[in-house]
């Protein structure tokens, strides 16, 4: 009786993993169903072509550009100055202000990302316009800068989180060492926490690339293919928001399951790659 | 003596209390005895006058809740269509194909013209057609070209299911290109917000949106005015519709009358439009 009722449990716990499971992929099957009439016309031709409705063209390689472009520079302006807090945080600054800072760093984690973008428009926005003297101040730039500080708190807490990991011998034998504490950070916890550190940059860039409003609001949403930073250009996200409104049986309306068929891949990838890591790392400790 | 002037005053009072209350129910008496919920959504130049009117009704008849949601005229016949709301406005006539798939009922309650704005900082506060058509299409890119500052020209366009894009579109630049480098904003609020910021910028908004912090360019030597629209003499003008599937009845019907109505007229005005008919 009792392993029978066991069992049933355990079919129960059974069913809502695979039903939990299944609805990812069902959400894939849908949008490869509704992006179905496009991706008929070819993939190549959708994911090479210029976005032109009038024209009969609804290609998104502008915003596959875009998205990507600008989640590359903020991770890349984010990446140092997320590393340099952590140290700061975790081993480098005293006890009293790197509490303070952690704390700051995690409520800036859950700042609404609305609050970044308006912030974005009126005090980035106007700052690069008037220092660069070209464009309207809405580009890639001003979106990576401010998509740069949205991520931040991610990689930080990451990072501090990875350094407070380091076993407390490695530490201590490199101090016994002579080392200091600029070399223990480089040559000791660094090389240690790599995998973390990776991990970090891995979920931020996904953040990044999956963020909506900061560049809806400040990259300035053109349908341009963009030939330098200070372009205004449209990401992939940003694309679904603004045809979200357009007619249903429309093409236009089509291709935002295009845009979120890509967007899925992307995002597939950066979280294969972020277990593919992980997995290495359980390993290598066994 | 006295006590007669102060009873002179009372009934002066209470016949002002009782002609000011005949007027709120001379307009609004279609609302008594309703109650339930109104939903509206759809196109962002509409939302002043749907503000202010479900404002009146609600607080006349409390029991009477009034919804009123953005989206742009796309999401307004969407939703409408599909019944996840009352009525559903467009800045534009919704076309055959989609009169047809969701049975709508079309009432045209205003005119609303589109104006070229640009910073108030700009000289440039004339243009001819053809220069908009130029510098919306890209060709024209220095505000130096057309008698501005020697400083690369800002281009702010709306997203592809605004109605206020569309008129612009189709009556101002006579379905030319836009560039593909223009900055796309997602509503007449966000279009002032931008220009307003941005000293070398050029957009267009609903003329009942035109305020201070932008200033209006003339096209072909009309200034876009409430005034100059209700004459015919601007001609980048749309009409306003608030959309229902299948003809209104109860609250739908007595909200839509209520457009038409004197007091509804008002609003209208007062939101910057020319009521219609």
């Amino acid at each position: 009786m009792n392993n029978w009722k066991e069992r049933g449990i355990e079919k129960i716990f059974l069913l809502s993993t695979i039903i939990s499971s299944s609805i990812t992929l069902l959400i894939l099957g849908f949008m490869a169903y509704m992006a179905l009439p496009l991706l008929r016309g070819g993939l190549f031709r959708l994911l090479t072509e210029p976005w032109m409705p009038q024209q009969g063209f609804y290609g998104i390689y502008p915003m596959i550009v875009g998205t990507s472009v600008i989640s590359l520079l903020s991770l890349l302006i984010a990446f140092p100055v997320s590393l340099g807090c952590s140290f700061l945080i975790s081993s480098i600054g005293p006890k009293s202000l790197s509490a303070v800072f952690r704390r700051i760093v995690q409520m800036m984690t859950g700042i609404p990302t609305v609050i970044y973008g308006f912030v974005g428009i009126f005090l980035l926005v106007p700052l690069i316009r008037e220092f660069f003297q070209g464009g309207s101040g809405m580009c890639i730039l001003t979106a990576a800068l401010m998509l740069g500080v949205l991520i931040s708190p991610t990689m930080i807490l990451f990072f501090c989180d990875s350094f407070d990991r380091v076993p407390r011998s490695y530490i201590d034998a490199a101090d016994s060492l002579g080392a200091n504490r600029l070399q223990t950070l480089l040559y000791v916890i660094l090389p240690s926490a790599r995998e973390g550190i990776v991990i970090g940059v891995l979920l931020a860039f996904g953040r990044a690339m999956g963020d909506t409003l900061v560049s809806l609001m400040i990259a300035g949403n053109s349908i341009a293919e963009p030939k330098s930073i200070l372009d205004s250009v449209r990401t992939l996200t940003a694309h679904i928001a603004l045809v979200i409104a357009a007619d249903y049986e429309s093409p236009e309306f089509r291709s935002i399951f295009a845009c979120g068929l890509v967007l899925y891949l992307f995002i597939t990838i950066v979280i294969l790659a972020v277990r593919r890591l992980a997995f290495r790392k359980s390993e290598e400790r066994a | 003596m006295r006590k007669q002037y102060v009873v002179a005053a009372l009934a002066v009072i209470f016949s002002l209390f009782v002609l000011t209350a005949d007027c709120i129910s001379g307009e609004l008496e279609a609302f008594g005895g309703q109650k339930g919920t109104l939903k509206i959504s759809g196109g962002t130049a509409h939302i002043p006058v749907m503000k202010e009117a479900a404002q009146r009704i609600m607080s006349a008849f409390p029991d009477i809740q009034i919804s009123i949601a953005a989206g742009g005229s796309g999401v307004g016949i969407k939703q409408v269509g599909e019944g996840l709301v009352n009525i559903g406005n467009t800045g534009r006539k919704p076309t055959d194909d989609e009169i047809a798939r969701y049975q709508l009922k079309v009432h045209q309650w205003a005119l609303d013209g589109v104006g070229v704005v640009v910073n108030p900082k700009n000289r440039v506060k004339a243009l001819t057609k053809a220069q908009v058509m130029d510098i919306f299409a890209g060709r024209i890119d220095n505000w130096k070209s057309v008698g501005g500052e020697n400083r690369k020209i800002n281009l702010y366009t709306r997203d592809e299911a605004s109605g206020t894009r569309e008129v612009f579109w189709e009556k101002a630049l006579d379905k030319g290109t836009i560039s593909p480098s223009a900055n796309v904003v997602v509503s007449n609020g966000a279009m002032k917000s931008a220009v307003a910021q941005d000293s070398y910028g050029i957009g267009y908004v609903s003329v009942g949106h035109i305020d201070s912090t932008v200033a209006p360019v003339a096209l072909d030597g009309v200034i876009p005015t409430i005034k100059t629209v209700k004459e015919g003499k601007y001609k980048i003008a749309r009409g306003l519709y608030s959309n229902t599937k299948g003809e209104p009845t109860g609250l739908t019907r007595a909200f839509i009358n209520y457009l038409y109505s004197r007091e509804g007229r008002k609003i209208v005005e007062k939101g910057g439009f020319i009521p219609f008919p």
